[in-house]
């Protein structure tokens, strides 16, 4: 599916922002044989003193903007096209649940694809038993790997609710948990913490979400602003498996990956803070629009 | 061999001083060999030792304390009421070393310091440790010390580690081990500074025909060496601290004055064109080297740790540009961790085709089946703990667990947590240390010891302080090393080998004499020295106002007499109540004093910083004694008067006369000339009470002048005059406004291509509008007017320097 996708954020400070650095991650990654990025443009208003593109350690495309002067507003603009393609047939090829850890411990590489980085705690996963508990609960004996990862996502989006009041961008996951409620943040924050406990490496996803379901579907939930959800390592066989726990579904051609990392602290789209004494104002607008005729 | 060891001693040569030390069989001693004999390195300095008098050993180590407190050495202690400071806990007798023993010891180090360079540089490079299966990945990848940001970036300087140190302990059999590895931000050696310059102090007659290894010399060349590493000589080399609440934070003050670095934090950084700059109050300017005490996880909160409130946004940055040196580098501390221990003798052999000089303590990490049996079937020797601890060994926290404590009916549990966390977990020999004297009640008793070791890369290669920084239990417990729980500091003494001469930072006498360069202020210096100037003065200014209030009122008995009254609401509107006779306002007052100077301790003399603290100290007492009537509170004010002015006779009088004193002197000008402003519009107006000329007077300290000058009965012109626009009087307005035009005019940026600058321009202005002023144009307006316009002053000199 080929897509045209824009974003827009934008900061309005009431009291000007003296200066500032933001670290950006808001284009789409480039995935062989999954998503292919045609053409990306990300413009920076005003215009940023300092601009830097490079790749983090995850391989996504960081942009660092650095603004030296006093600014009352601040807007970034990205437009992208890009073709997702199909998923492949859904079989199970991941091992079952107890001979992940063999394989695991088989790994001797380090780069940033590797399954070892989304085992341990991460800063906005820590280590909680609450969730080794719950995780724990959602299993049948001799369970795969996959579907480990379906029961658990199956089972948080049964027992969460979707609500955009009751958390924000820096609510903990444990308290979001207690609450039964919260955003797509959320969401695969609980599922990465259930997913570790387990002992199966589980990554945050962020991206976006077609806009508009295709005839006869329903529309998604997440879709009027980025989007995140989940992937897990099934086993060397099967290797990353993406989940989306919102909506409860294996991730297909509605989700575009912007970036991979172990949480949200990882892959924010605008991260960093401007010296500001005021207070600022937020607008985030985004359109995933599928191309006809293609 | 059950029995403690007792000392083979002539009673005739050391006396008494030997009657108690028996050490514990199955561990080494520092004093004594196996059989008991003193060993000779400790000979000399023994014998010395039991020819002074109690009387006369008791003076000397009362010298050190003193020595300590005077140089405002402290630690940060915690407990439930929260931290507070403490005296430095030297152990007085040293620890000596034979320079033989030591020299093996610093081979081994050495050694392990090239070791380590090695490993962080393949684990942040070519990964072929874990790719060879030396390291196990999952070890690395869960370690939050192995920062992702910095994988793939080459070190400016070509090297990850310039500044080390090593956790040393003697086992049993007398062999050195290395118990930790120190490579994020070593602590310590500016400690071991201080504990020789004590222990000096104590052993005077001593120490200087002792051969003992001097440590100046270390410094002296690493010093050289960060100096080295900046490339462009218009850069600087800088110290980066986590700030005030760190308990090192002394450590970190007294090494920047000591190499003459500035001394940062996060906030005075920013990152600009992918440089490290300084914000100065002349403008940003760049850093190239920073020492780091700060670990490096806070050092960056865009691509670090979000949390950091102590980090610079870009410090990676710059990093990544090429144009900063990290002294170590971010993400050096991923070699701290216990679990490495189990791997380094296998990587040492493989790396450098031959086996550590200097092993380390037995180290077995339950990730590996083999190590984890072997772990099960010897746990009465182990102590099991987190495998990503960075805790030395002999540290027991929480969640560790000594094997011969356990209870083996438990066995199976235990063996089922080793299978399920194995990864997680290491066991390591339970440490037994070698003991040292300590000198307890006249007499020495043998304690347990571990010593800290400190190396630094210089052109030549790594080089070892000769000495280091030992830790000694306050009891027989191992455990008891740490200060928090009792321990004390000891210096180190290698003795023997050519004979040394003394060395010291200064440059030698025959070098051509170069006037460095004034070193650079950073704005938040510069604040902190304004406000400290304001605050000091401030108390000044209500120590006056309170013993003139008190004064009045233990002569008239009558608080609502006139002038009595007009000082008390005077009083309330600086905010100092009088619910008290000493009004807690007051006490605010010099804490924030204390608290702005504690953040540029660097930068202005230890008797100033002490000076403050004894105010602080007096204060307190003086507020906390019953029963204080009027009387008491003026004669106490008196005191505390005469303490105020020392601490600015010794900050004015000491104090290199260069930007930083500017700052300082314009804090104390401006708020002088604003209380002086305040008084005047109160007890010099027209309808001001009876006895009102009298008190500005007293409080103006200026009554000797005027009745030389007029002696005629008091009238409100002279004493505006005096107090005014009088510019031979440090009390007056204009006096003050002469000094804040002639401070301003001379800091940076001041003249903009001849022109006076905006601020410079204000202060002229309002200088030179005072100055043609006569008493009678001073009216209550007039100098509610003055005051608005030098309050203005200081907000522009706020956006102007210290933005």
């Amino acid at each position: 599916m080929l897509y045209d996708i824009t974003l827009s954020i934008r900061y309005d400070y009431v009291v000007p922002a003296d200066s500032g650095r933001q670290i950006l991650r808001l284009a789409p990654r480039h995935l062989p044989g999954v998503q292919h990025v045609h053409a990306h443009h990300l413009a920076v208003e005003p215009d940023a003193d300092e601009r830097y593109e490079q790749v983090d350690f995850f391989g996504n495309r960081q942009c660092d903007v650095v603004f030296h002067s006093p600014h009352s507003h601040l807007c970034y603009r990205l437009a992208a096209r890009v073709e997702r393609y199909g998923g492949g047939p859904s079989l199970d090829f991941s091992p079952a649940l107890d001979r992940l850890a063999s394989e695991l411990s088989a790994i001797r590489q380090m780069d940033g694809d590797q399954p070892i980085h989304f085992l341990g705690p991460s800063q906005r996963v820590p280590a909680d038993p609450v969730f080794r508990d719950y995780a724990a609960g959602c299993l049948r004996p001799g369970m795969s790997v996959q579907q480990a990862v379906l029961a658990i996502g199956a089972a948080l989006n049964r027992d969460m609710t979707f609500d955009a009041e009751a958390t924000d961008v820096s609510t903990p996951v444990r308290h979001a948990f207690d609450q039964r409620k919260g955003v797509c943040q959320d969401f695969s924050h609980m599922m990465i913490a259930c997913l570790r406990s387990l002992g199966i490496p589980a990554g945050y996803v962020s991206g976006f979400l077609r806009t508009l379901p295709p005839e006869g579907k329903e529309r998604l939930e997440g879709a009027d602003a980025m989007h995140a959800w989940v992937r897990a390592w099934c086993g060397q066989e099967a290797g990353w498996v993406e989940y989306d726990p919102t909506n409860a579904l294996m991730v297909d051609q509605d989700h575009i990956v912007v970036a991979y990392g172990r949480d949200y602290s990882d892959v924010a789209p605008v991260k960093g803070v401007l010296r500001s004494s005021g207070s600022q104002a937020t607008s985030h607008a985004v359109d995933v629009i599928p191309l006809k005729n293609v | 061999m059950n029995v403690p060891l007792t000392p083979h001693v002539d009673k005739a040569t050391f006396g008494d001083l030997l009657t108690r030390y028996h050490p514990a069989p199955g561990t080494a001693d520092e004093l004594l060999d196996a059989e008991g004999r003193v060993r000779p390195v400790w000979g000399p300095f023994l014998k010395y030792l039991a020819s002074l008098s109690p009387e006369e050993t008791a003076q000397r180590f009362a010298r050190g304390t003193q020595y300590l407190n005077d140089a405002g050495v402290f630690f940060r202690y915690y407990d439930e009421a929260g931290p507070s400071e403490r005296t430095w806990p030297l152990s007085h007798i040293p620890i000596l070393i034979d320079q033989s023993d030591w020299q093996s010891i610093c081979d081994g180090l050495i050694q392990r310091a090239e070791l380590l360079e090695d490993v962080v540089a393949d684990l942040y490079g070519d990964n072929e440790l874990v790719a060879g299966g030396h390291l196990p990945a999952g070890l690395i990848a869960r370690n939050a010390e192995w920062l992702r940001p910095m994988v793939g970036l080459e070190p400016r300087s070509g090297h990850f580690l310039h500044f080390l140190a090593f956790e040393l302990g003697r086992g049993p059999d007398g062999t050195w081990w290395v118990l930790g590895d120190r490579a994020q931000a070593p602590s310590g050696a500016g400690f071991a500074l201080e504990n020789r310059v004590a222990t000096t102090r104590i052993f005077s007659d001593f120490y200087p025909k002792a051969h003992v290894h001097r440590l100046a010399g270390f410094f002296r060349r690493f010093r050289e060496t960060l100096l080295n590493l900046r490339g462009e000589t218009d850069s600087r080399v800088a110290i980066l601290t986590p700030g005030l609440m760190n308990d090192t934070y002394f450590e970190h003050a007294y090494i920047a004055r000591y190499l003459g670095f500035m001394l940062l934090d996060g906030e005075d950084l920013m990152v600009t064109d992918g440089k490290l700059m300084v914000r100065t109050i002349a403008g940003p300017r760049p850093i190239s080297v920073l020492w780091r005490r700060l670990d490096a996880n806070w050092a960056d909160p865009l691509e670090l740790d979000e949390q950091s409130q102590i980090g610079t946004p870009g410090m990676v940055e710059a990093l990544r540009n090429g144009s900063l040196t990290m002294i170590n580098a971010l993400g050096s501390g991923v070699l701290e961790t216990r679990a490495l221990l189990a791997f380094l003798p296998r990587i040492c052999e493989h790396l450098r085709g031959e086996p550590l000089k200097l092993p380390n303590i037995a180290t077995w990490w339950c990730g590996d089946e083999a190590a984890r049996a072997y772990v099960g079937d010897n746990l009465e020797r182990m102590m099991i703990s987190r495998s990503l601890s960075t805790g030395l060994p002999f540290t027991v926290g929480p969640n560790d667990v000594l094997g011969g404590c356990l209870d083996r009916a438990n066995d199976s549990d235990f063996r089922k947590w080793l299978e399920t966390e194995g990864e997680a977990l290491v066991g390591q020999e339970a440490v037994t240390l070698s003991t040292t004297p300590a000198h307890v009640d006249g007499q020495l008793v043998p304690r347990p010891m571990s010593l800290r070791v400190f190396l630094a890369r210089t052109e030549k290669g790594w080089e070892v302080m000769s000495g280091g920084f030992a830790r000694i239990g306050g009891s027989d417990e191992v455990g008891a090393l740490a200060m928090q729980s009792g321990g004390r500091a000891a210096d180190v003494w290698i003795v023997g080998g050519a004979p040394e001469k003394p060395e010291s930072l200064l440059p030698k006498a025959n070098a051509p004499y170069v006037r460095s360069r004034p070193s650079l202020l950073p704005a938040r210096a510069a604040d902190n020295l304004f406000w400290l100037g304001r605050y000091v003065e401030r108390a000044e200014g209500a120590v006056r106002l309170l013993r003139a209030y008190h004064a009045r009122l233990a002569e008239t008995g009558d608080p609502d007499g006139p002038v009595t009254a007009a000082i008390a609401d005077h009083l309330e509107t600086l905010g100092l109540e009088l619910k008290t006779p000493i009004p807690e306002g007051l006490q605010m007052n010099v804490n924030a004093a204390l608290a702005s100077a504690a953040k540029v301790r660097d930068r202005f003399s230890i008797d100033g910083w002490l000076a403050l603290n004894d105010l602080s100290r007096s204060l307190t007492e003086i507020r906390a004694r019953p029963r204080l009537d009027s009387e008491d509170a003026t004669l106490a004010m008196g005191g505390v008067l005469r303490q105020i002015t020392g601490f600015s006779g010794l900050v004015h009088e000491n104090m290199y006369r260069f930007v930083g004193w500017r700052f300082l002197s314009i804090g104390r000008s401006l708020e002088r000339a604003l209380a002086m402003c305040a008084l005047l519009a109160r007890f010099g107006a027209d309808d001001a009470p009876e006895g009102a000329l009298d008190l500005l007077l007293e409080v103006g300290d200026s009554t000797l002048s005027l009745n030389q000058r007029y002696a005629v009965t008091l009238s409100r012109a002279p004493v505006l005059d005096l107090l005014g626009l009088d510019t031979y009087n440090p009390r007056s307005v204009l006096y003050q406004l002469e000094h804040l035009r002639d401070h301003i005019e001379a800091l940076p940026g001041a003249d903009h291509n001849g022109q006076p600058s905006p601020l410079a321009r204000s202060v002229l202005a309002l200088y030179a509008s005072l100055a043609v002023k006569t008493p009678d144009d001073l009216s209550t307006e007039d100098l509610d007017d003055l005051s608005l316009r030098i309050r203005n002053l200081s907000d522009g000199l706020f956006s102007t320097y210290t933005r």
